[in-house]
């Protein structure tokens, strides 16, 4: 009798940021660049394919391949060059953006783009191209990759940079991890003054002035966030709490030296000083029911209500996910999935107004509602526009979801039809139809050609790429 | 490479997947068209592959997408077992649900002593049925979720006069699949043992049994086993009466029952 070949003991139920989905795969974890050429070819000799995977941290099914490989790349984690002078720093693909500005803030830098949370990867980054909320001025993190090096699934081992393949660099950044594996990445980061921020607070009473307020002020502030009231209806849908922040100019803060401190950085440990942070989301639970998130919505909007100024770590202006330990356990057995449209700033307002008040209507709010003001970019992929983009937080239920799915195909035809683009790193229900009709019939094209040019046997699929760009 | 017949599963259409071997016709027919009609992608597994590609044509006929593929197997290829596990564990995406339903009867006088007959029925109900669930346990193991399902018998309870091999292959079937059950419910697997009794079949057919009660359709028996795997029981009789009548069967005292003629 032949003994398999496949390594059962490698078999793994992998997960997803919002515990929404699973999928079993066979989990290969490289800890330097050569073993990658490896599975690669073990994966094309058992015919196989295999997805790339750093933290996990997308919500939908980006670092899931159903019964294929899962190449995890947190193994690959070195820092490999930081230069404290020009702030440019070179690193493997499995380090976190936490091991990043840990790593420099003391020099006094700052990652120029991160995401709501700190453990993400680089690879992971760069193949999501991620954005923050600063977008409209920063752009995507893909803008600050000096250059980086990766490894095809020929086996051939190149380089790219703005001017060096470039096609492949603006589409690898954005790509999904579908073109090839990073093995080395170098930014550029940004020089800070302090480890703070100046940060403004203030309560915004509808959508239409939540939006005003965004384009007015974002200009003059580096980062600008909003906070929507999802299960608010009425003459109040829309409203909310805009959250603004300036970097500190230099002589601005006394002590520097100190704020830029990782221990400084540090989010606090306990919640009113009593339960343990990592307890938290168990307290939460009862509350995600409609009723429930109500209170919770409308008593942040009133406490919002008092105007702030205030000085706030980096990290805690940041991270605001990882504030909670866990907090997407507080959605329950069934997980939670995240639907987030980006629009043009014309047609922004009424394209939410109608997504906002039917998903309340059909009783089915969505429990957190996150806003930001984007810029398009170049990147093959993109996700961005000029305008605006709406994170929503729905909660799965064992009943509701064919009526949620209803829900936000329904949406996906307002955004189009608005000119909207959705994110690859966030929304799980997007169709190949929709996909194609906001890239565009030329883009998918470019895509897939690129692809058969850096993976003539397709080794490289995820559920995320079979679901989207699939036959 | 694209093997994936199906688009993968969404947070809001999940897909659960099921591999159900001897899949043809009886109760293995019945089980696939239920799991199908539950929403499970089902890989049919048969020797017969007319039968099961007509089965599987309805089945997806029926549901407007592919929820059935055919496989056709022979479960006495022990060496080939391995291989196409792995082919449907990622033609299917995963797996959920493993039922082994293969078995057969050949008819046996009383004064009949055949080895040959006696053999055919180890190696589809017991050999092959050990090689499935051989590497079926070894990925459940290491997944620590999944479910394991033996159609066994009410024949394995007792050694007959007219059945001396059937009951042999089905009693060591339900030791072994209670053996898996105490390796794997510590890793989160459960491992069901179906103990049919007189289900209309071809095998009650080649069986010969001419007294027949309880008697039952391979589409009830389907909805006990469903009611069982939904259920995560450990060891079911179906129709549940039988539970009752083989623990009176299985207390009879040996010089009553070397007389008795069933």
């Amino acid at each position: 009798m032949t003994t398999p070949s496949l390594p059962y003991e490698k078999l793994t139920n992998l997960g997803n940021f919002g515990h929404s989905l699973q999928a079993a795969a066979y989990l290969y974890q490289p800890s330097a660049p050569e073993q990658i050429g490896e599975i690669f070819q073990f994966a094309r000799k058992n015919g196989l394919s295999i997805t790339l995977r750093g933290a996990g941290r997308s919500y939908n099914d980006a670092a899931l391949n159903s019964g294929g490989i899962v190449m995890d790349l947190q193994g690959m984690n070195r820092i490999l060059a930081w230069n404290p002078e020009t702030g440019v720093i070179t690193a493997e693909p499995g380090v976190t953006l936490q091991k990043l500005w840990q790593h420099i803030l003391p020099d006094g830098w700052w990652p120029p783009v991160v995401s709501g949370t700190m453990y993400t990867t680089l690879g992971g980054c760069l193949g999501m191209n991620i954005h923050g909320k600063n977008n409209y001025k920063m752009g995507t993190i893909g803008e600050h990759v000096l250059q980086f090096t990766a490894t095809l699934p020929t086996g051939a081992e190149i380089t790219c940079s703005p001017t060096k393949n470039g096609d492949l660099f603006y589409s690898m950044i954005s790509g999904m991890g579908m073109l090839g594996v990073f093995t080395s990445i170098t930014l550029q980061m940004k020089k800070m003054h302090s480890g703070l921020l100046n940060v403004h607070a203030f309560a915004v009473p509808n959508l239409s002035a939540h939006l005003q307020a965004i384009l007015q002020t974002a200009p003059e502030n580096d980062y600008t966030v909003g906070w929507l009231d999802s299960t608010a209806t009425g003459k109040g849908l829309g409203r909310g709490q805009l959250h603004t922040a300036r970097y500190i100019h230099e002589g601005e803060d006394p002590e520097p030296r100190k704020t830029m401190q990782v221990q400084y950085q540090t989010l606090p440990a306990t919640m009113f000083g009593v339960f343990p942070k990592s307890s938290i989301h168990y307290f939460m639970a009862p509350f995600m029911i409609n009723p429930g998130v109500w209170l919770v919505n409308t008593a942040k909007y009133v406490a919002s209500l008092r105007e702030g100024h205030y000085r706030q770590p980096h990290a805690a202006f940041h991270f605001l996910l990882d504030y909670v330990p866990n907090w997407e356990k507080a959605y329950g057995k069934q997980g939670l999935i995240q639907y987030q449209s980006f629009l043009p700033k014309e047609t922004a307002e009424d394209a939410w107004r109608e997504i906002l008040a039917t998903s309340n209507r059909r009783g089915m709010p969505s429990y957190l509602g996150v806003t930001k003001r984007h810029r398009p970019d170049k990147f093959l992929l993109s996700h961005a526009l000029d305008g605006f983009s709406l994170a929503l937080d729905f909660k799965i239920s064992a009943g509701n979801r064919s009526a949620l799915r209803e829900m936000l195909q329904h949406f996906d035809e307002i955004v189009l039809a608005a000119g909207g683009r959705f994110y690859f790193a966030k929304n799980s229900e997007t169709s190949p139809q929709t996909a194609l009709r906001f890239l565009g019939a030329e883009t998918v094209e470019r895509f897939k050609a690129l692809k058969r040019r850096t993976d003539p046997h397709n080794l490289l699929e995820s559920d995320l790429f079979r679901r989207v760009f699939g036959e | 490479m694209s093997i994936l017949k199906t688009p993968p599963a969404t947070p809001l259409q999940p897909r659960r997947r099921a591999i159900v071997v001897g899949a043809s016709s009886g109760i293995g027919a019945a089980l696939t068209q239920k799991l199908a009609q539950e929403g499970y992608l089902v890989a049919a597994l048969a020797r017969r592959s007319d039968l099961l590609n007509n089965l599987c044509a309805d089945i997806n006929a029926a549901a407007g997408e592919t929820r059935a593929l055919p496989y056709e197997h022979d479960v006495t290829a022990l060496e080939k077992i391995p291989a196409l596990l792995q082919r449907i564990l990622t033609d299917l995406g995963g797996l959920d649900l493993f039922i082994y339903n293969s078995g057969i009867q050949r008819q046996v006088k009383l004064d009949e002593f055949d080895f040959a007959k006696d053999r055919e029925m180890l190696e589809t109900n017991t050999l092959g049925a050990m090689a499935w669930l051989n590497p079926v346990a070894a990925m459940f193991h290491h997944l620590g979720t999944g479910q394991i399902v033996g159609i066994s018998s009410v024949a394995g309870d007792r050694g007959r006069v007219g059945a001396p091999a059937y009951n042999t292959s089905k009693a060591a079937l339900s030791t072994y699949l209670e053996a898996l059950r105490n390796r794997l419910t510590r890793r989160g697997v459960n491992v069901i043992t179906i103990k049919p009794g007189f289900v209309k079949t071809d095998i009650l057919s080649a069986a010969g049994a001419k007294k027949t009660f309880w008697l039952i359709t391979p589409d009830q028996a389907a909805e006990g086993i469903w009611q069982a795997i939904k259920n995560r029981k450990q060891t079911v009789y179906v129709p549940g009466q039988w539970a009752l009548l083989m623990l009176i069967i299985r207390h009879i005292p040996s010089f009553i029952f070397r007389k008795l003629n069933f």
